[in-house]
């Protein structure tokens, strides 16, 4: 069975092997994950978030394993842009497989500079951009959540990244992602991926504090898998990007249900940490899991879904 | 092909220590031992992940479990009941599946002429377990173990017969104090003679420890536990910073993660 799947951007296509990414943050620089299978087999993996200086992040705890989830405030620890195009990215196997770079940014602009420094890099088949950050020129308004920001990220980082296909991964924190998703669209994205982690919270009652110390954190994991299928579906309606659904999947089955909700792609994230061969062993599962559910090709299974309200 | 490091395993048994008082909170889970060249060249001080099959969704992490000790049939860790994952490991009964992957982390350094002091507070005793018995000249090892638990809650009887162990049972505030005396008093006596002093235990301890390294000037190593997601050094939950003799410059006094770059950090390389 063909697995390889293209996802047809506005401006550049991204080529993928078959339909499975891994997530940012949830696989590192893809070589921690090396001893566990062949990162070529693989359709990509999407890094670490990189900013355009080094971060040390929050501080800890910053996880926390929660019910079929986990809680997340790394704060986006990484060693800056300069430090990953040298001496990360020229190790990685990026003629073999897609190496998607996950950005983070605090403004417009900061994003328009990381996104023209990434540009030039030929290792990249793609950029993520994290618009669930706070814009630190306007109140820490998080960009993701406003359909305007959202937009004027999306456009500078166009235009700053004119050779690279552009996925714009999206904030499940938000009353209506549809609406999100169509002004990301407008403003030139390439693709979307959704969800990011759902903000939320967890307390250690005996000693009465938060049990993360930053407050809040991102749940990830099994637990959000309803939220993140619900809002592919709705965003897959919206647009006429390729949409690649993020949250929960961790079975060959997982993915195939995604696809079903309007996706072209999944990332594989917290399911690497409940076992390290999790996304490798989710690829060479697919063809079974297709057969098993009577799926011809994912094309056929993505126009599939039968609901009264499609 | 790539040799991969996870493997799944069936649990040969599971021994409570102290059965008789009651509900066991301290066992040692033995497991076949893993298949992977990795294994030749364990070292004591590092460690697993382990998921029993039984975790299913609702606990998506591994458990991070430090090896105590590998012969060539068997891996054996023991571990502490502290919260959902290890409760559950409890019931864990042979034949029960369970994933694994490592050996993760960097293990303790090792001298064979050089006097060794290991200090162990708790369930911090068990790297020590397989580094007592695997090191070539163990009259040159020598321990002191301060613990809150009677001593036979702990695997003691697995250290080596040449291995002298000092036992501190701390059943009351005063305990301590003579435990901290005795820990100065060992500590500066093995420096005195240019010794190696490893030790591994609740973070209190560590920073006693810490300091007596560093105002003795002494060869010490801290074995730190940590919260991990992933164990593999991708998700940077269990980071803590690094000491100013850091050996890279630019990462001094920045989060370096325990589960790669440790769990064993020399006592100026970290800050805790």
């Amino acid at each position: 069975m063909n697995l390889a799947v293209v996802l047809r951007g506005q401006t550049h296509d991204l080529a993928l092997k078959n339909p499975v990414l891994t997530a940012s943050g949830t696989f590192g620089y893809g070589l921690e994950y090396a001893p566990y299978g062949e990162l070529k087999s693989l359709g990509g993996f999407v890094v670490k978030g990189i900013s355009l200086t080094p971060r040390d992040g929050n501080p800890c705890p910053r996880v926390l394993e929660t019910a079929s989830g986990m809680l997340n405030s790394i704060g986006l620890q990484n060693d800056g842009a300069e430090d990953f195009c040298t001496r990360k990215l020229p190790l990685l196997p990026w003629r073999e497989t897609a190496v998607i770079a996950n950005m983070y940014a605090c403004s417009v602009e900061e994003f328009a500079r990381l996104a023209g420094r990434l540009d030039g890099e030929e290792g990249l088949a793609a950029l993520e951009v994290n618009v669930s950050c706070p814009n630190v020129e306007q109140g820490g308004a998080l960009f993701g959540q406003d359909a305007r920001l959202a937009a004027a990220v999306t456009s500078a980082v166009r235009k700053a990244a004119p050779s690279k296909h552009i996925m714009v991964k999206l904030s499940p924190n938000v009353a209506d992602i549809a609406l999100i998703a169509k002004s990301v669209e407008e403003a030139g994205a390439d693709s979307i991926s959704c969800i990011n982690t759902l903000l939320g919270m967890a307390l250690d009652l005996r000693a009465r504090r938060p049990a993360l110390a930053n407050v809040v954190g991102g749940l990830s994991g099994p637990a959000i898998k309803p939220v993140a299928l619900r809002c592919v579906w709705q965003v897959a309606r919206a647009v006429r990007i390729p949409v690649v659904g993020v949250g929960g999947i961790v079975t060959a089955v997982d993915a195939l249900e995604f696809i079903l909700a309007g996706a072209s792609a999944v990332q594989v994230g917290t399911g690497n940490f409940m076992r390290p061969d999790c996304a490798f062993r989710l690829v060479e599962r697919l063809p079974e899991a297709c057969a098993e559910y009577g799926v011809a090709s994912l094309d056929e299974l993505r126009a599939s879904l039968c609901c009264p309200t499609c | 092909m790539v040799d991969s490091s996870y493997c799944r395993l069936p649990v040969l048994g599971l021994t409570p220590f102290n059965p008789h008082n009651g509900q066991a909170r301290f066992f040692a889970l033995r497991l076949p031992r893993p298949p992977g060249t990795a294994w030749e060249s364990w070292r004591p001080g590092q460690f697993v992940m382990l998921r029993p099959d039984s975790f299913g969704l609702e606990l998506p992490w591994g458990r991070p479990l430090c090896i105590c000790h590998v012969t060539d049939c068997c891996l054996t860790c023991f571990f502490q009941v502290r919260g959902r994952g290890t409760r559950r490991m409890a019931h864990l009964r042979p034949g029960d599946m369970v994933g694994l992957w490592g050996p993760l982390g960097n293990g303790f350094a090792k001298e064979e002429d050089a006097p060794v002091l290991l200090l162990a507070g708790g369930m911090g005793i068990a790297p020590f377990v397989g580094y007592v018995n695997t090191h070539p000249k163990p009259w040159n090892v020598s321990m002191l173990f301060g613990h809150r638990e009677p001593l036979e809650s702990y695997p003691v009887n697995n250290i080596n017969e040449f291995v002298p162990l000092d036992c501190f049972w701390e059943r009351e505030p005063g305990d301590l104090r003579l435990f901290l005396q005795a820990l100065e008093e060992r500590m500066s006596e093995n420096a005195r003679f240019g010794g190696l002093a490893l030790a591994c235990g609740p973070l209190p301890f560590l920073q006693a420890v810490r300091e007596l390294g560093l105002k003795l000037q002494a060869r010490v190593q801290l074995s730190l536990e940590s919260v991990m997601a992933c164990g593999v050094g991708a998700c940077l939950g269990c980071v803590t910073p690094a000491g100013q003799a850091w050996p890279e410059p630019g990462k001094r006094g920045r989060p370096v993660q325990v589960c790669r770059r440790g769990p064993v950090f020399w006592v100026d390389q970290v800050e805790l």
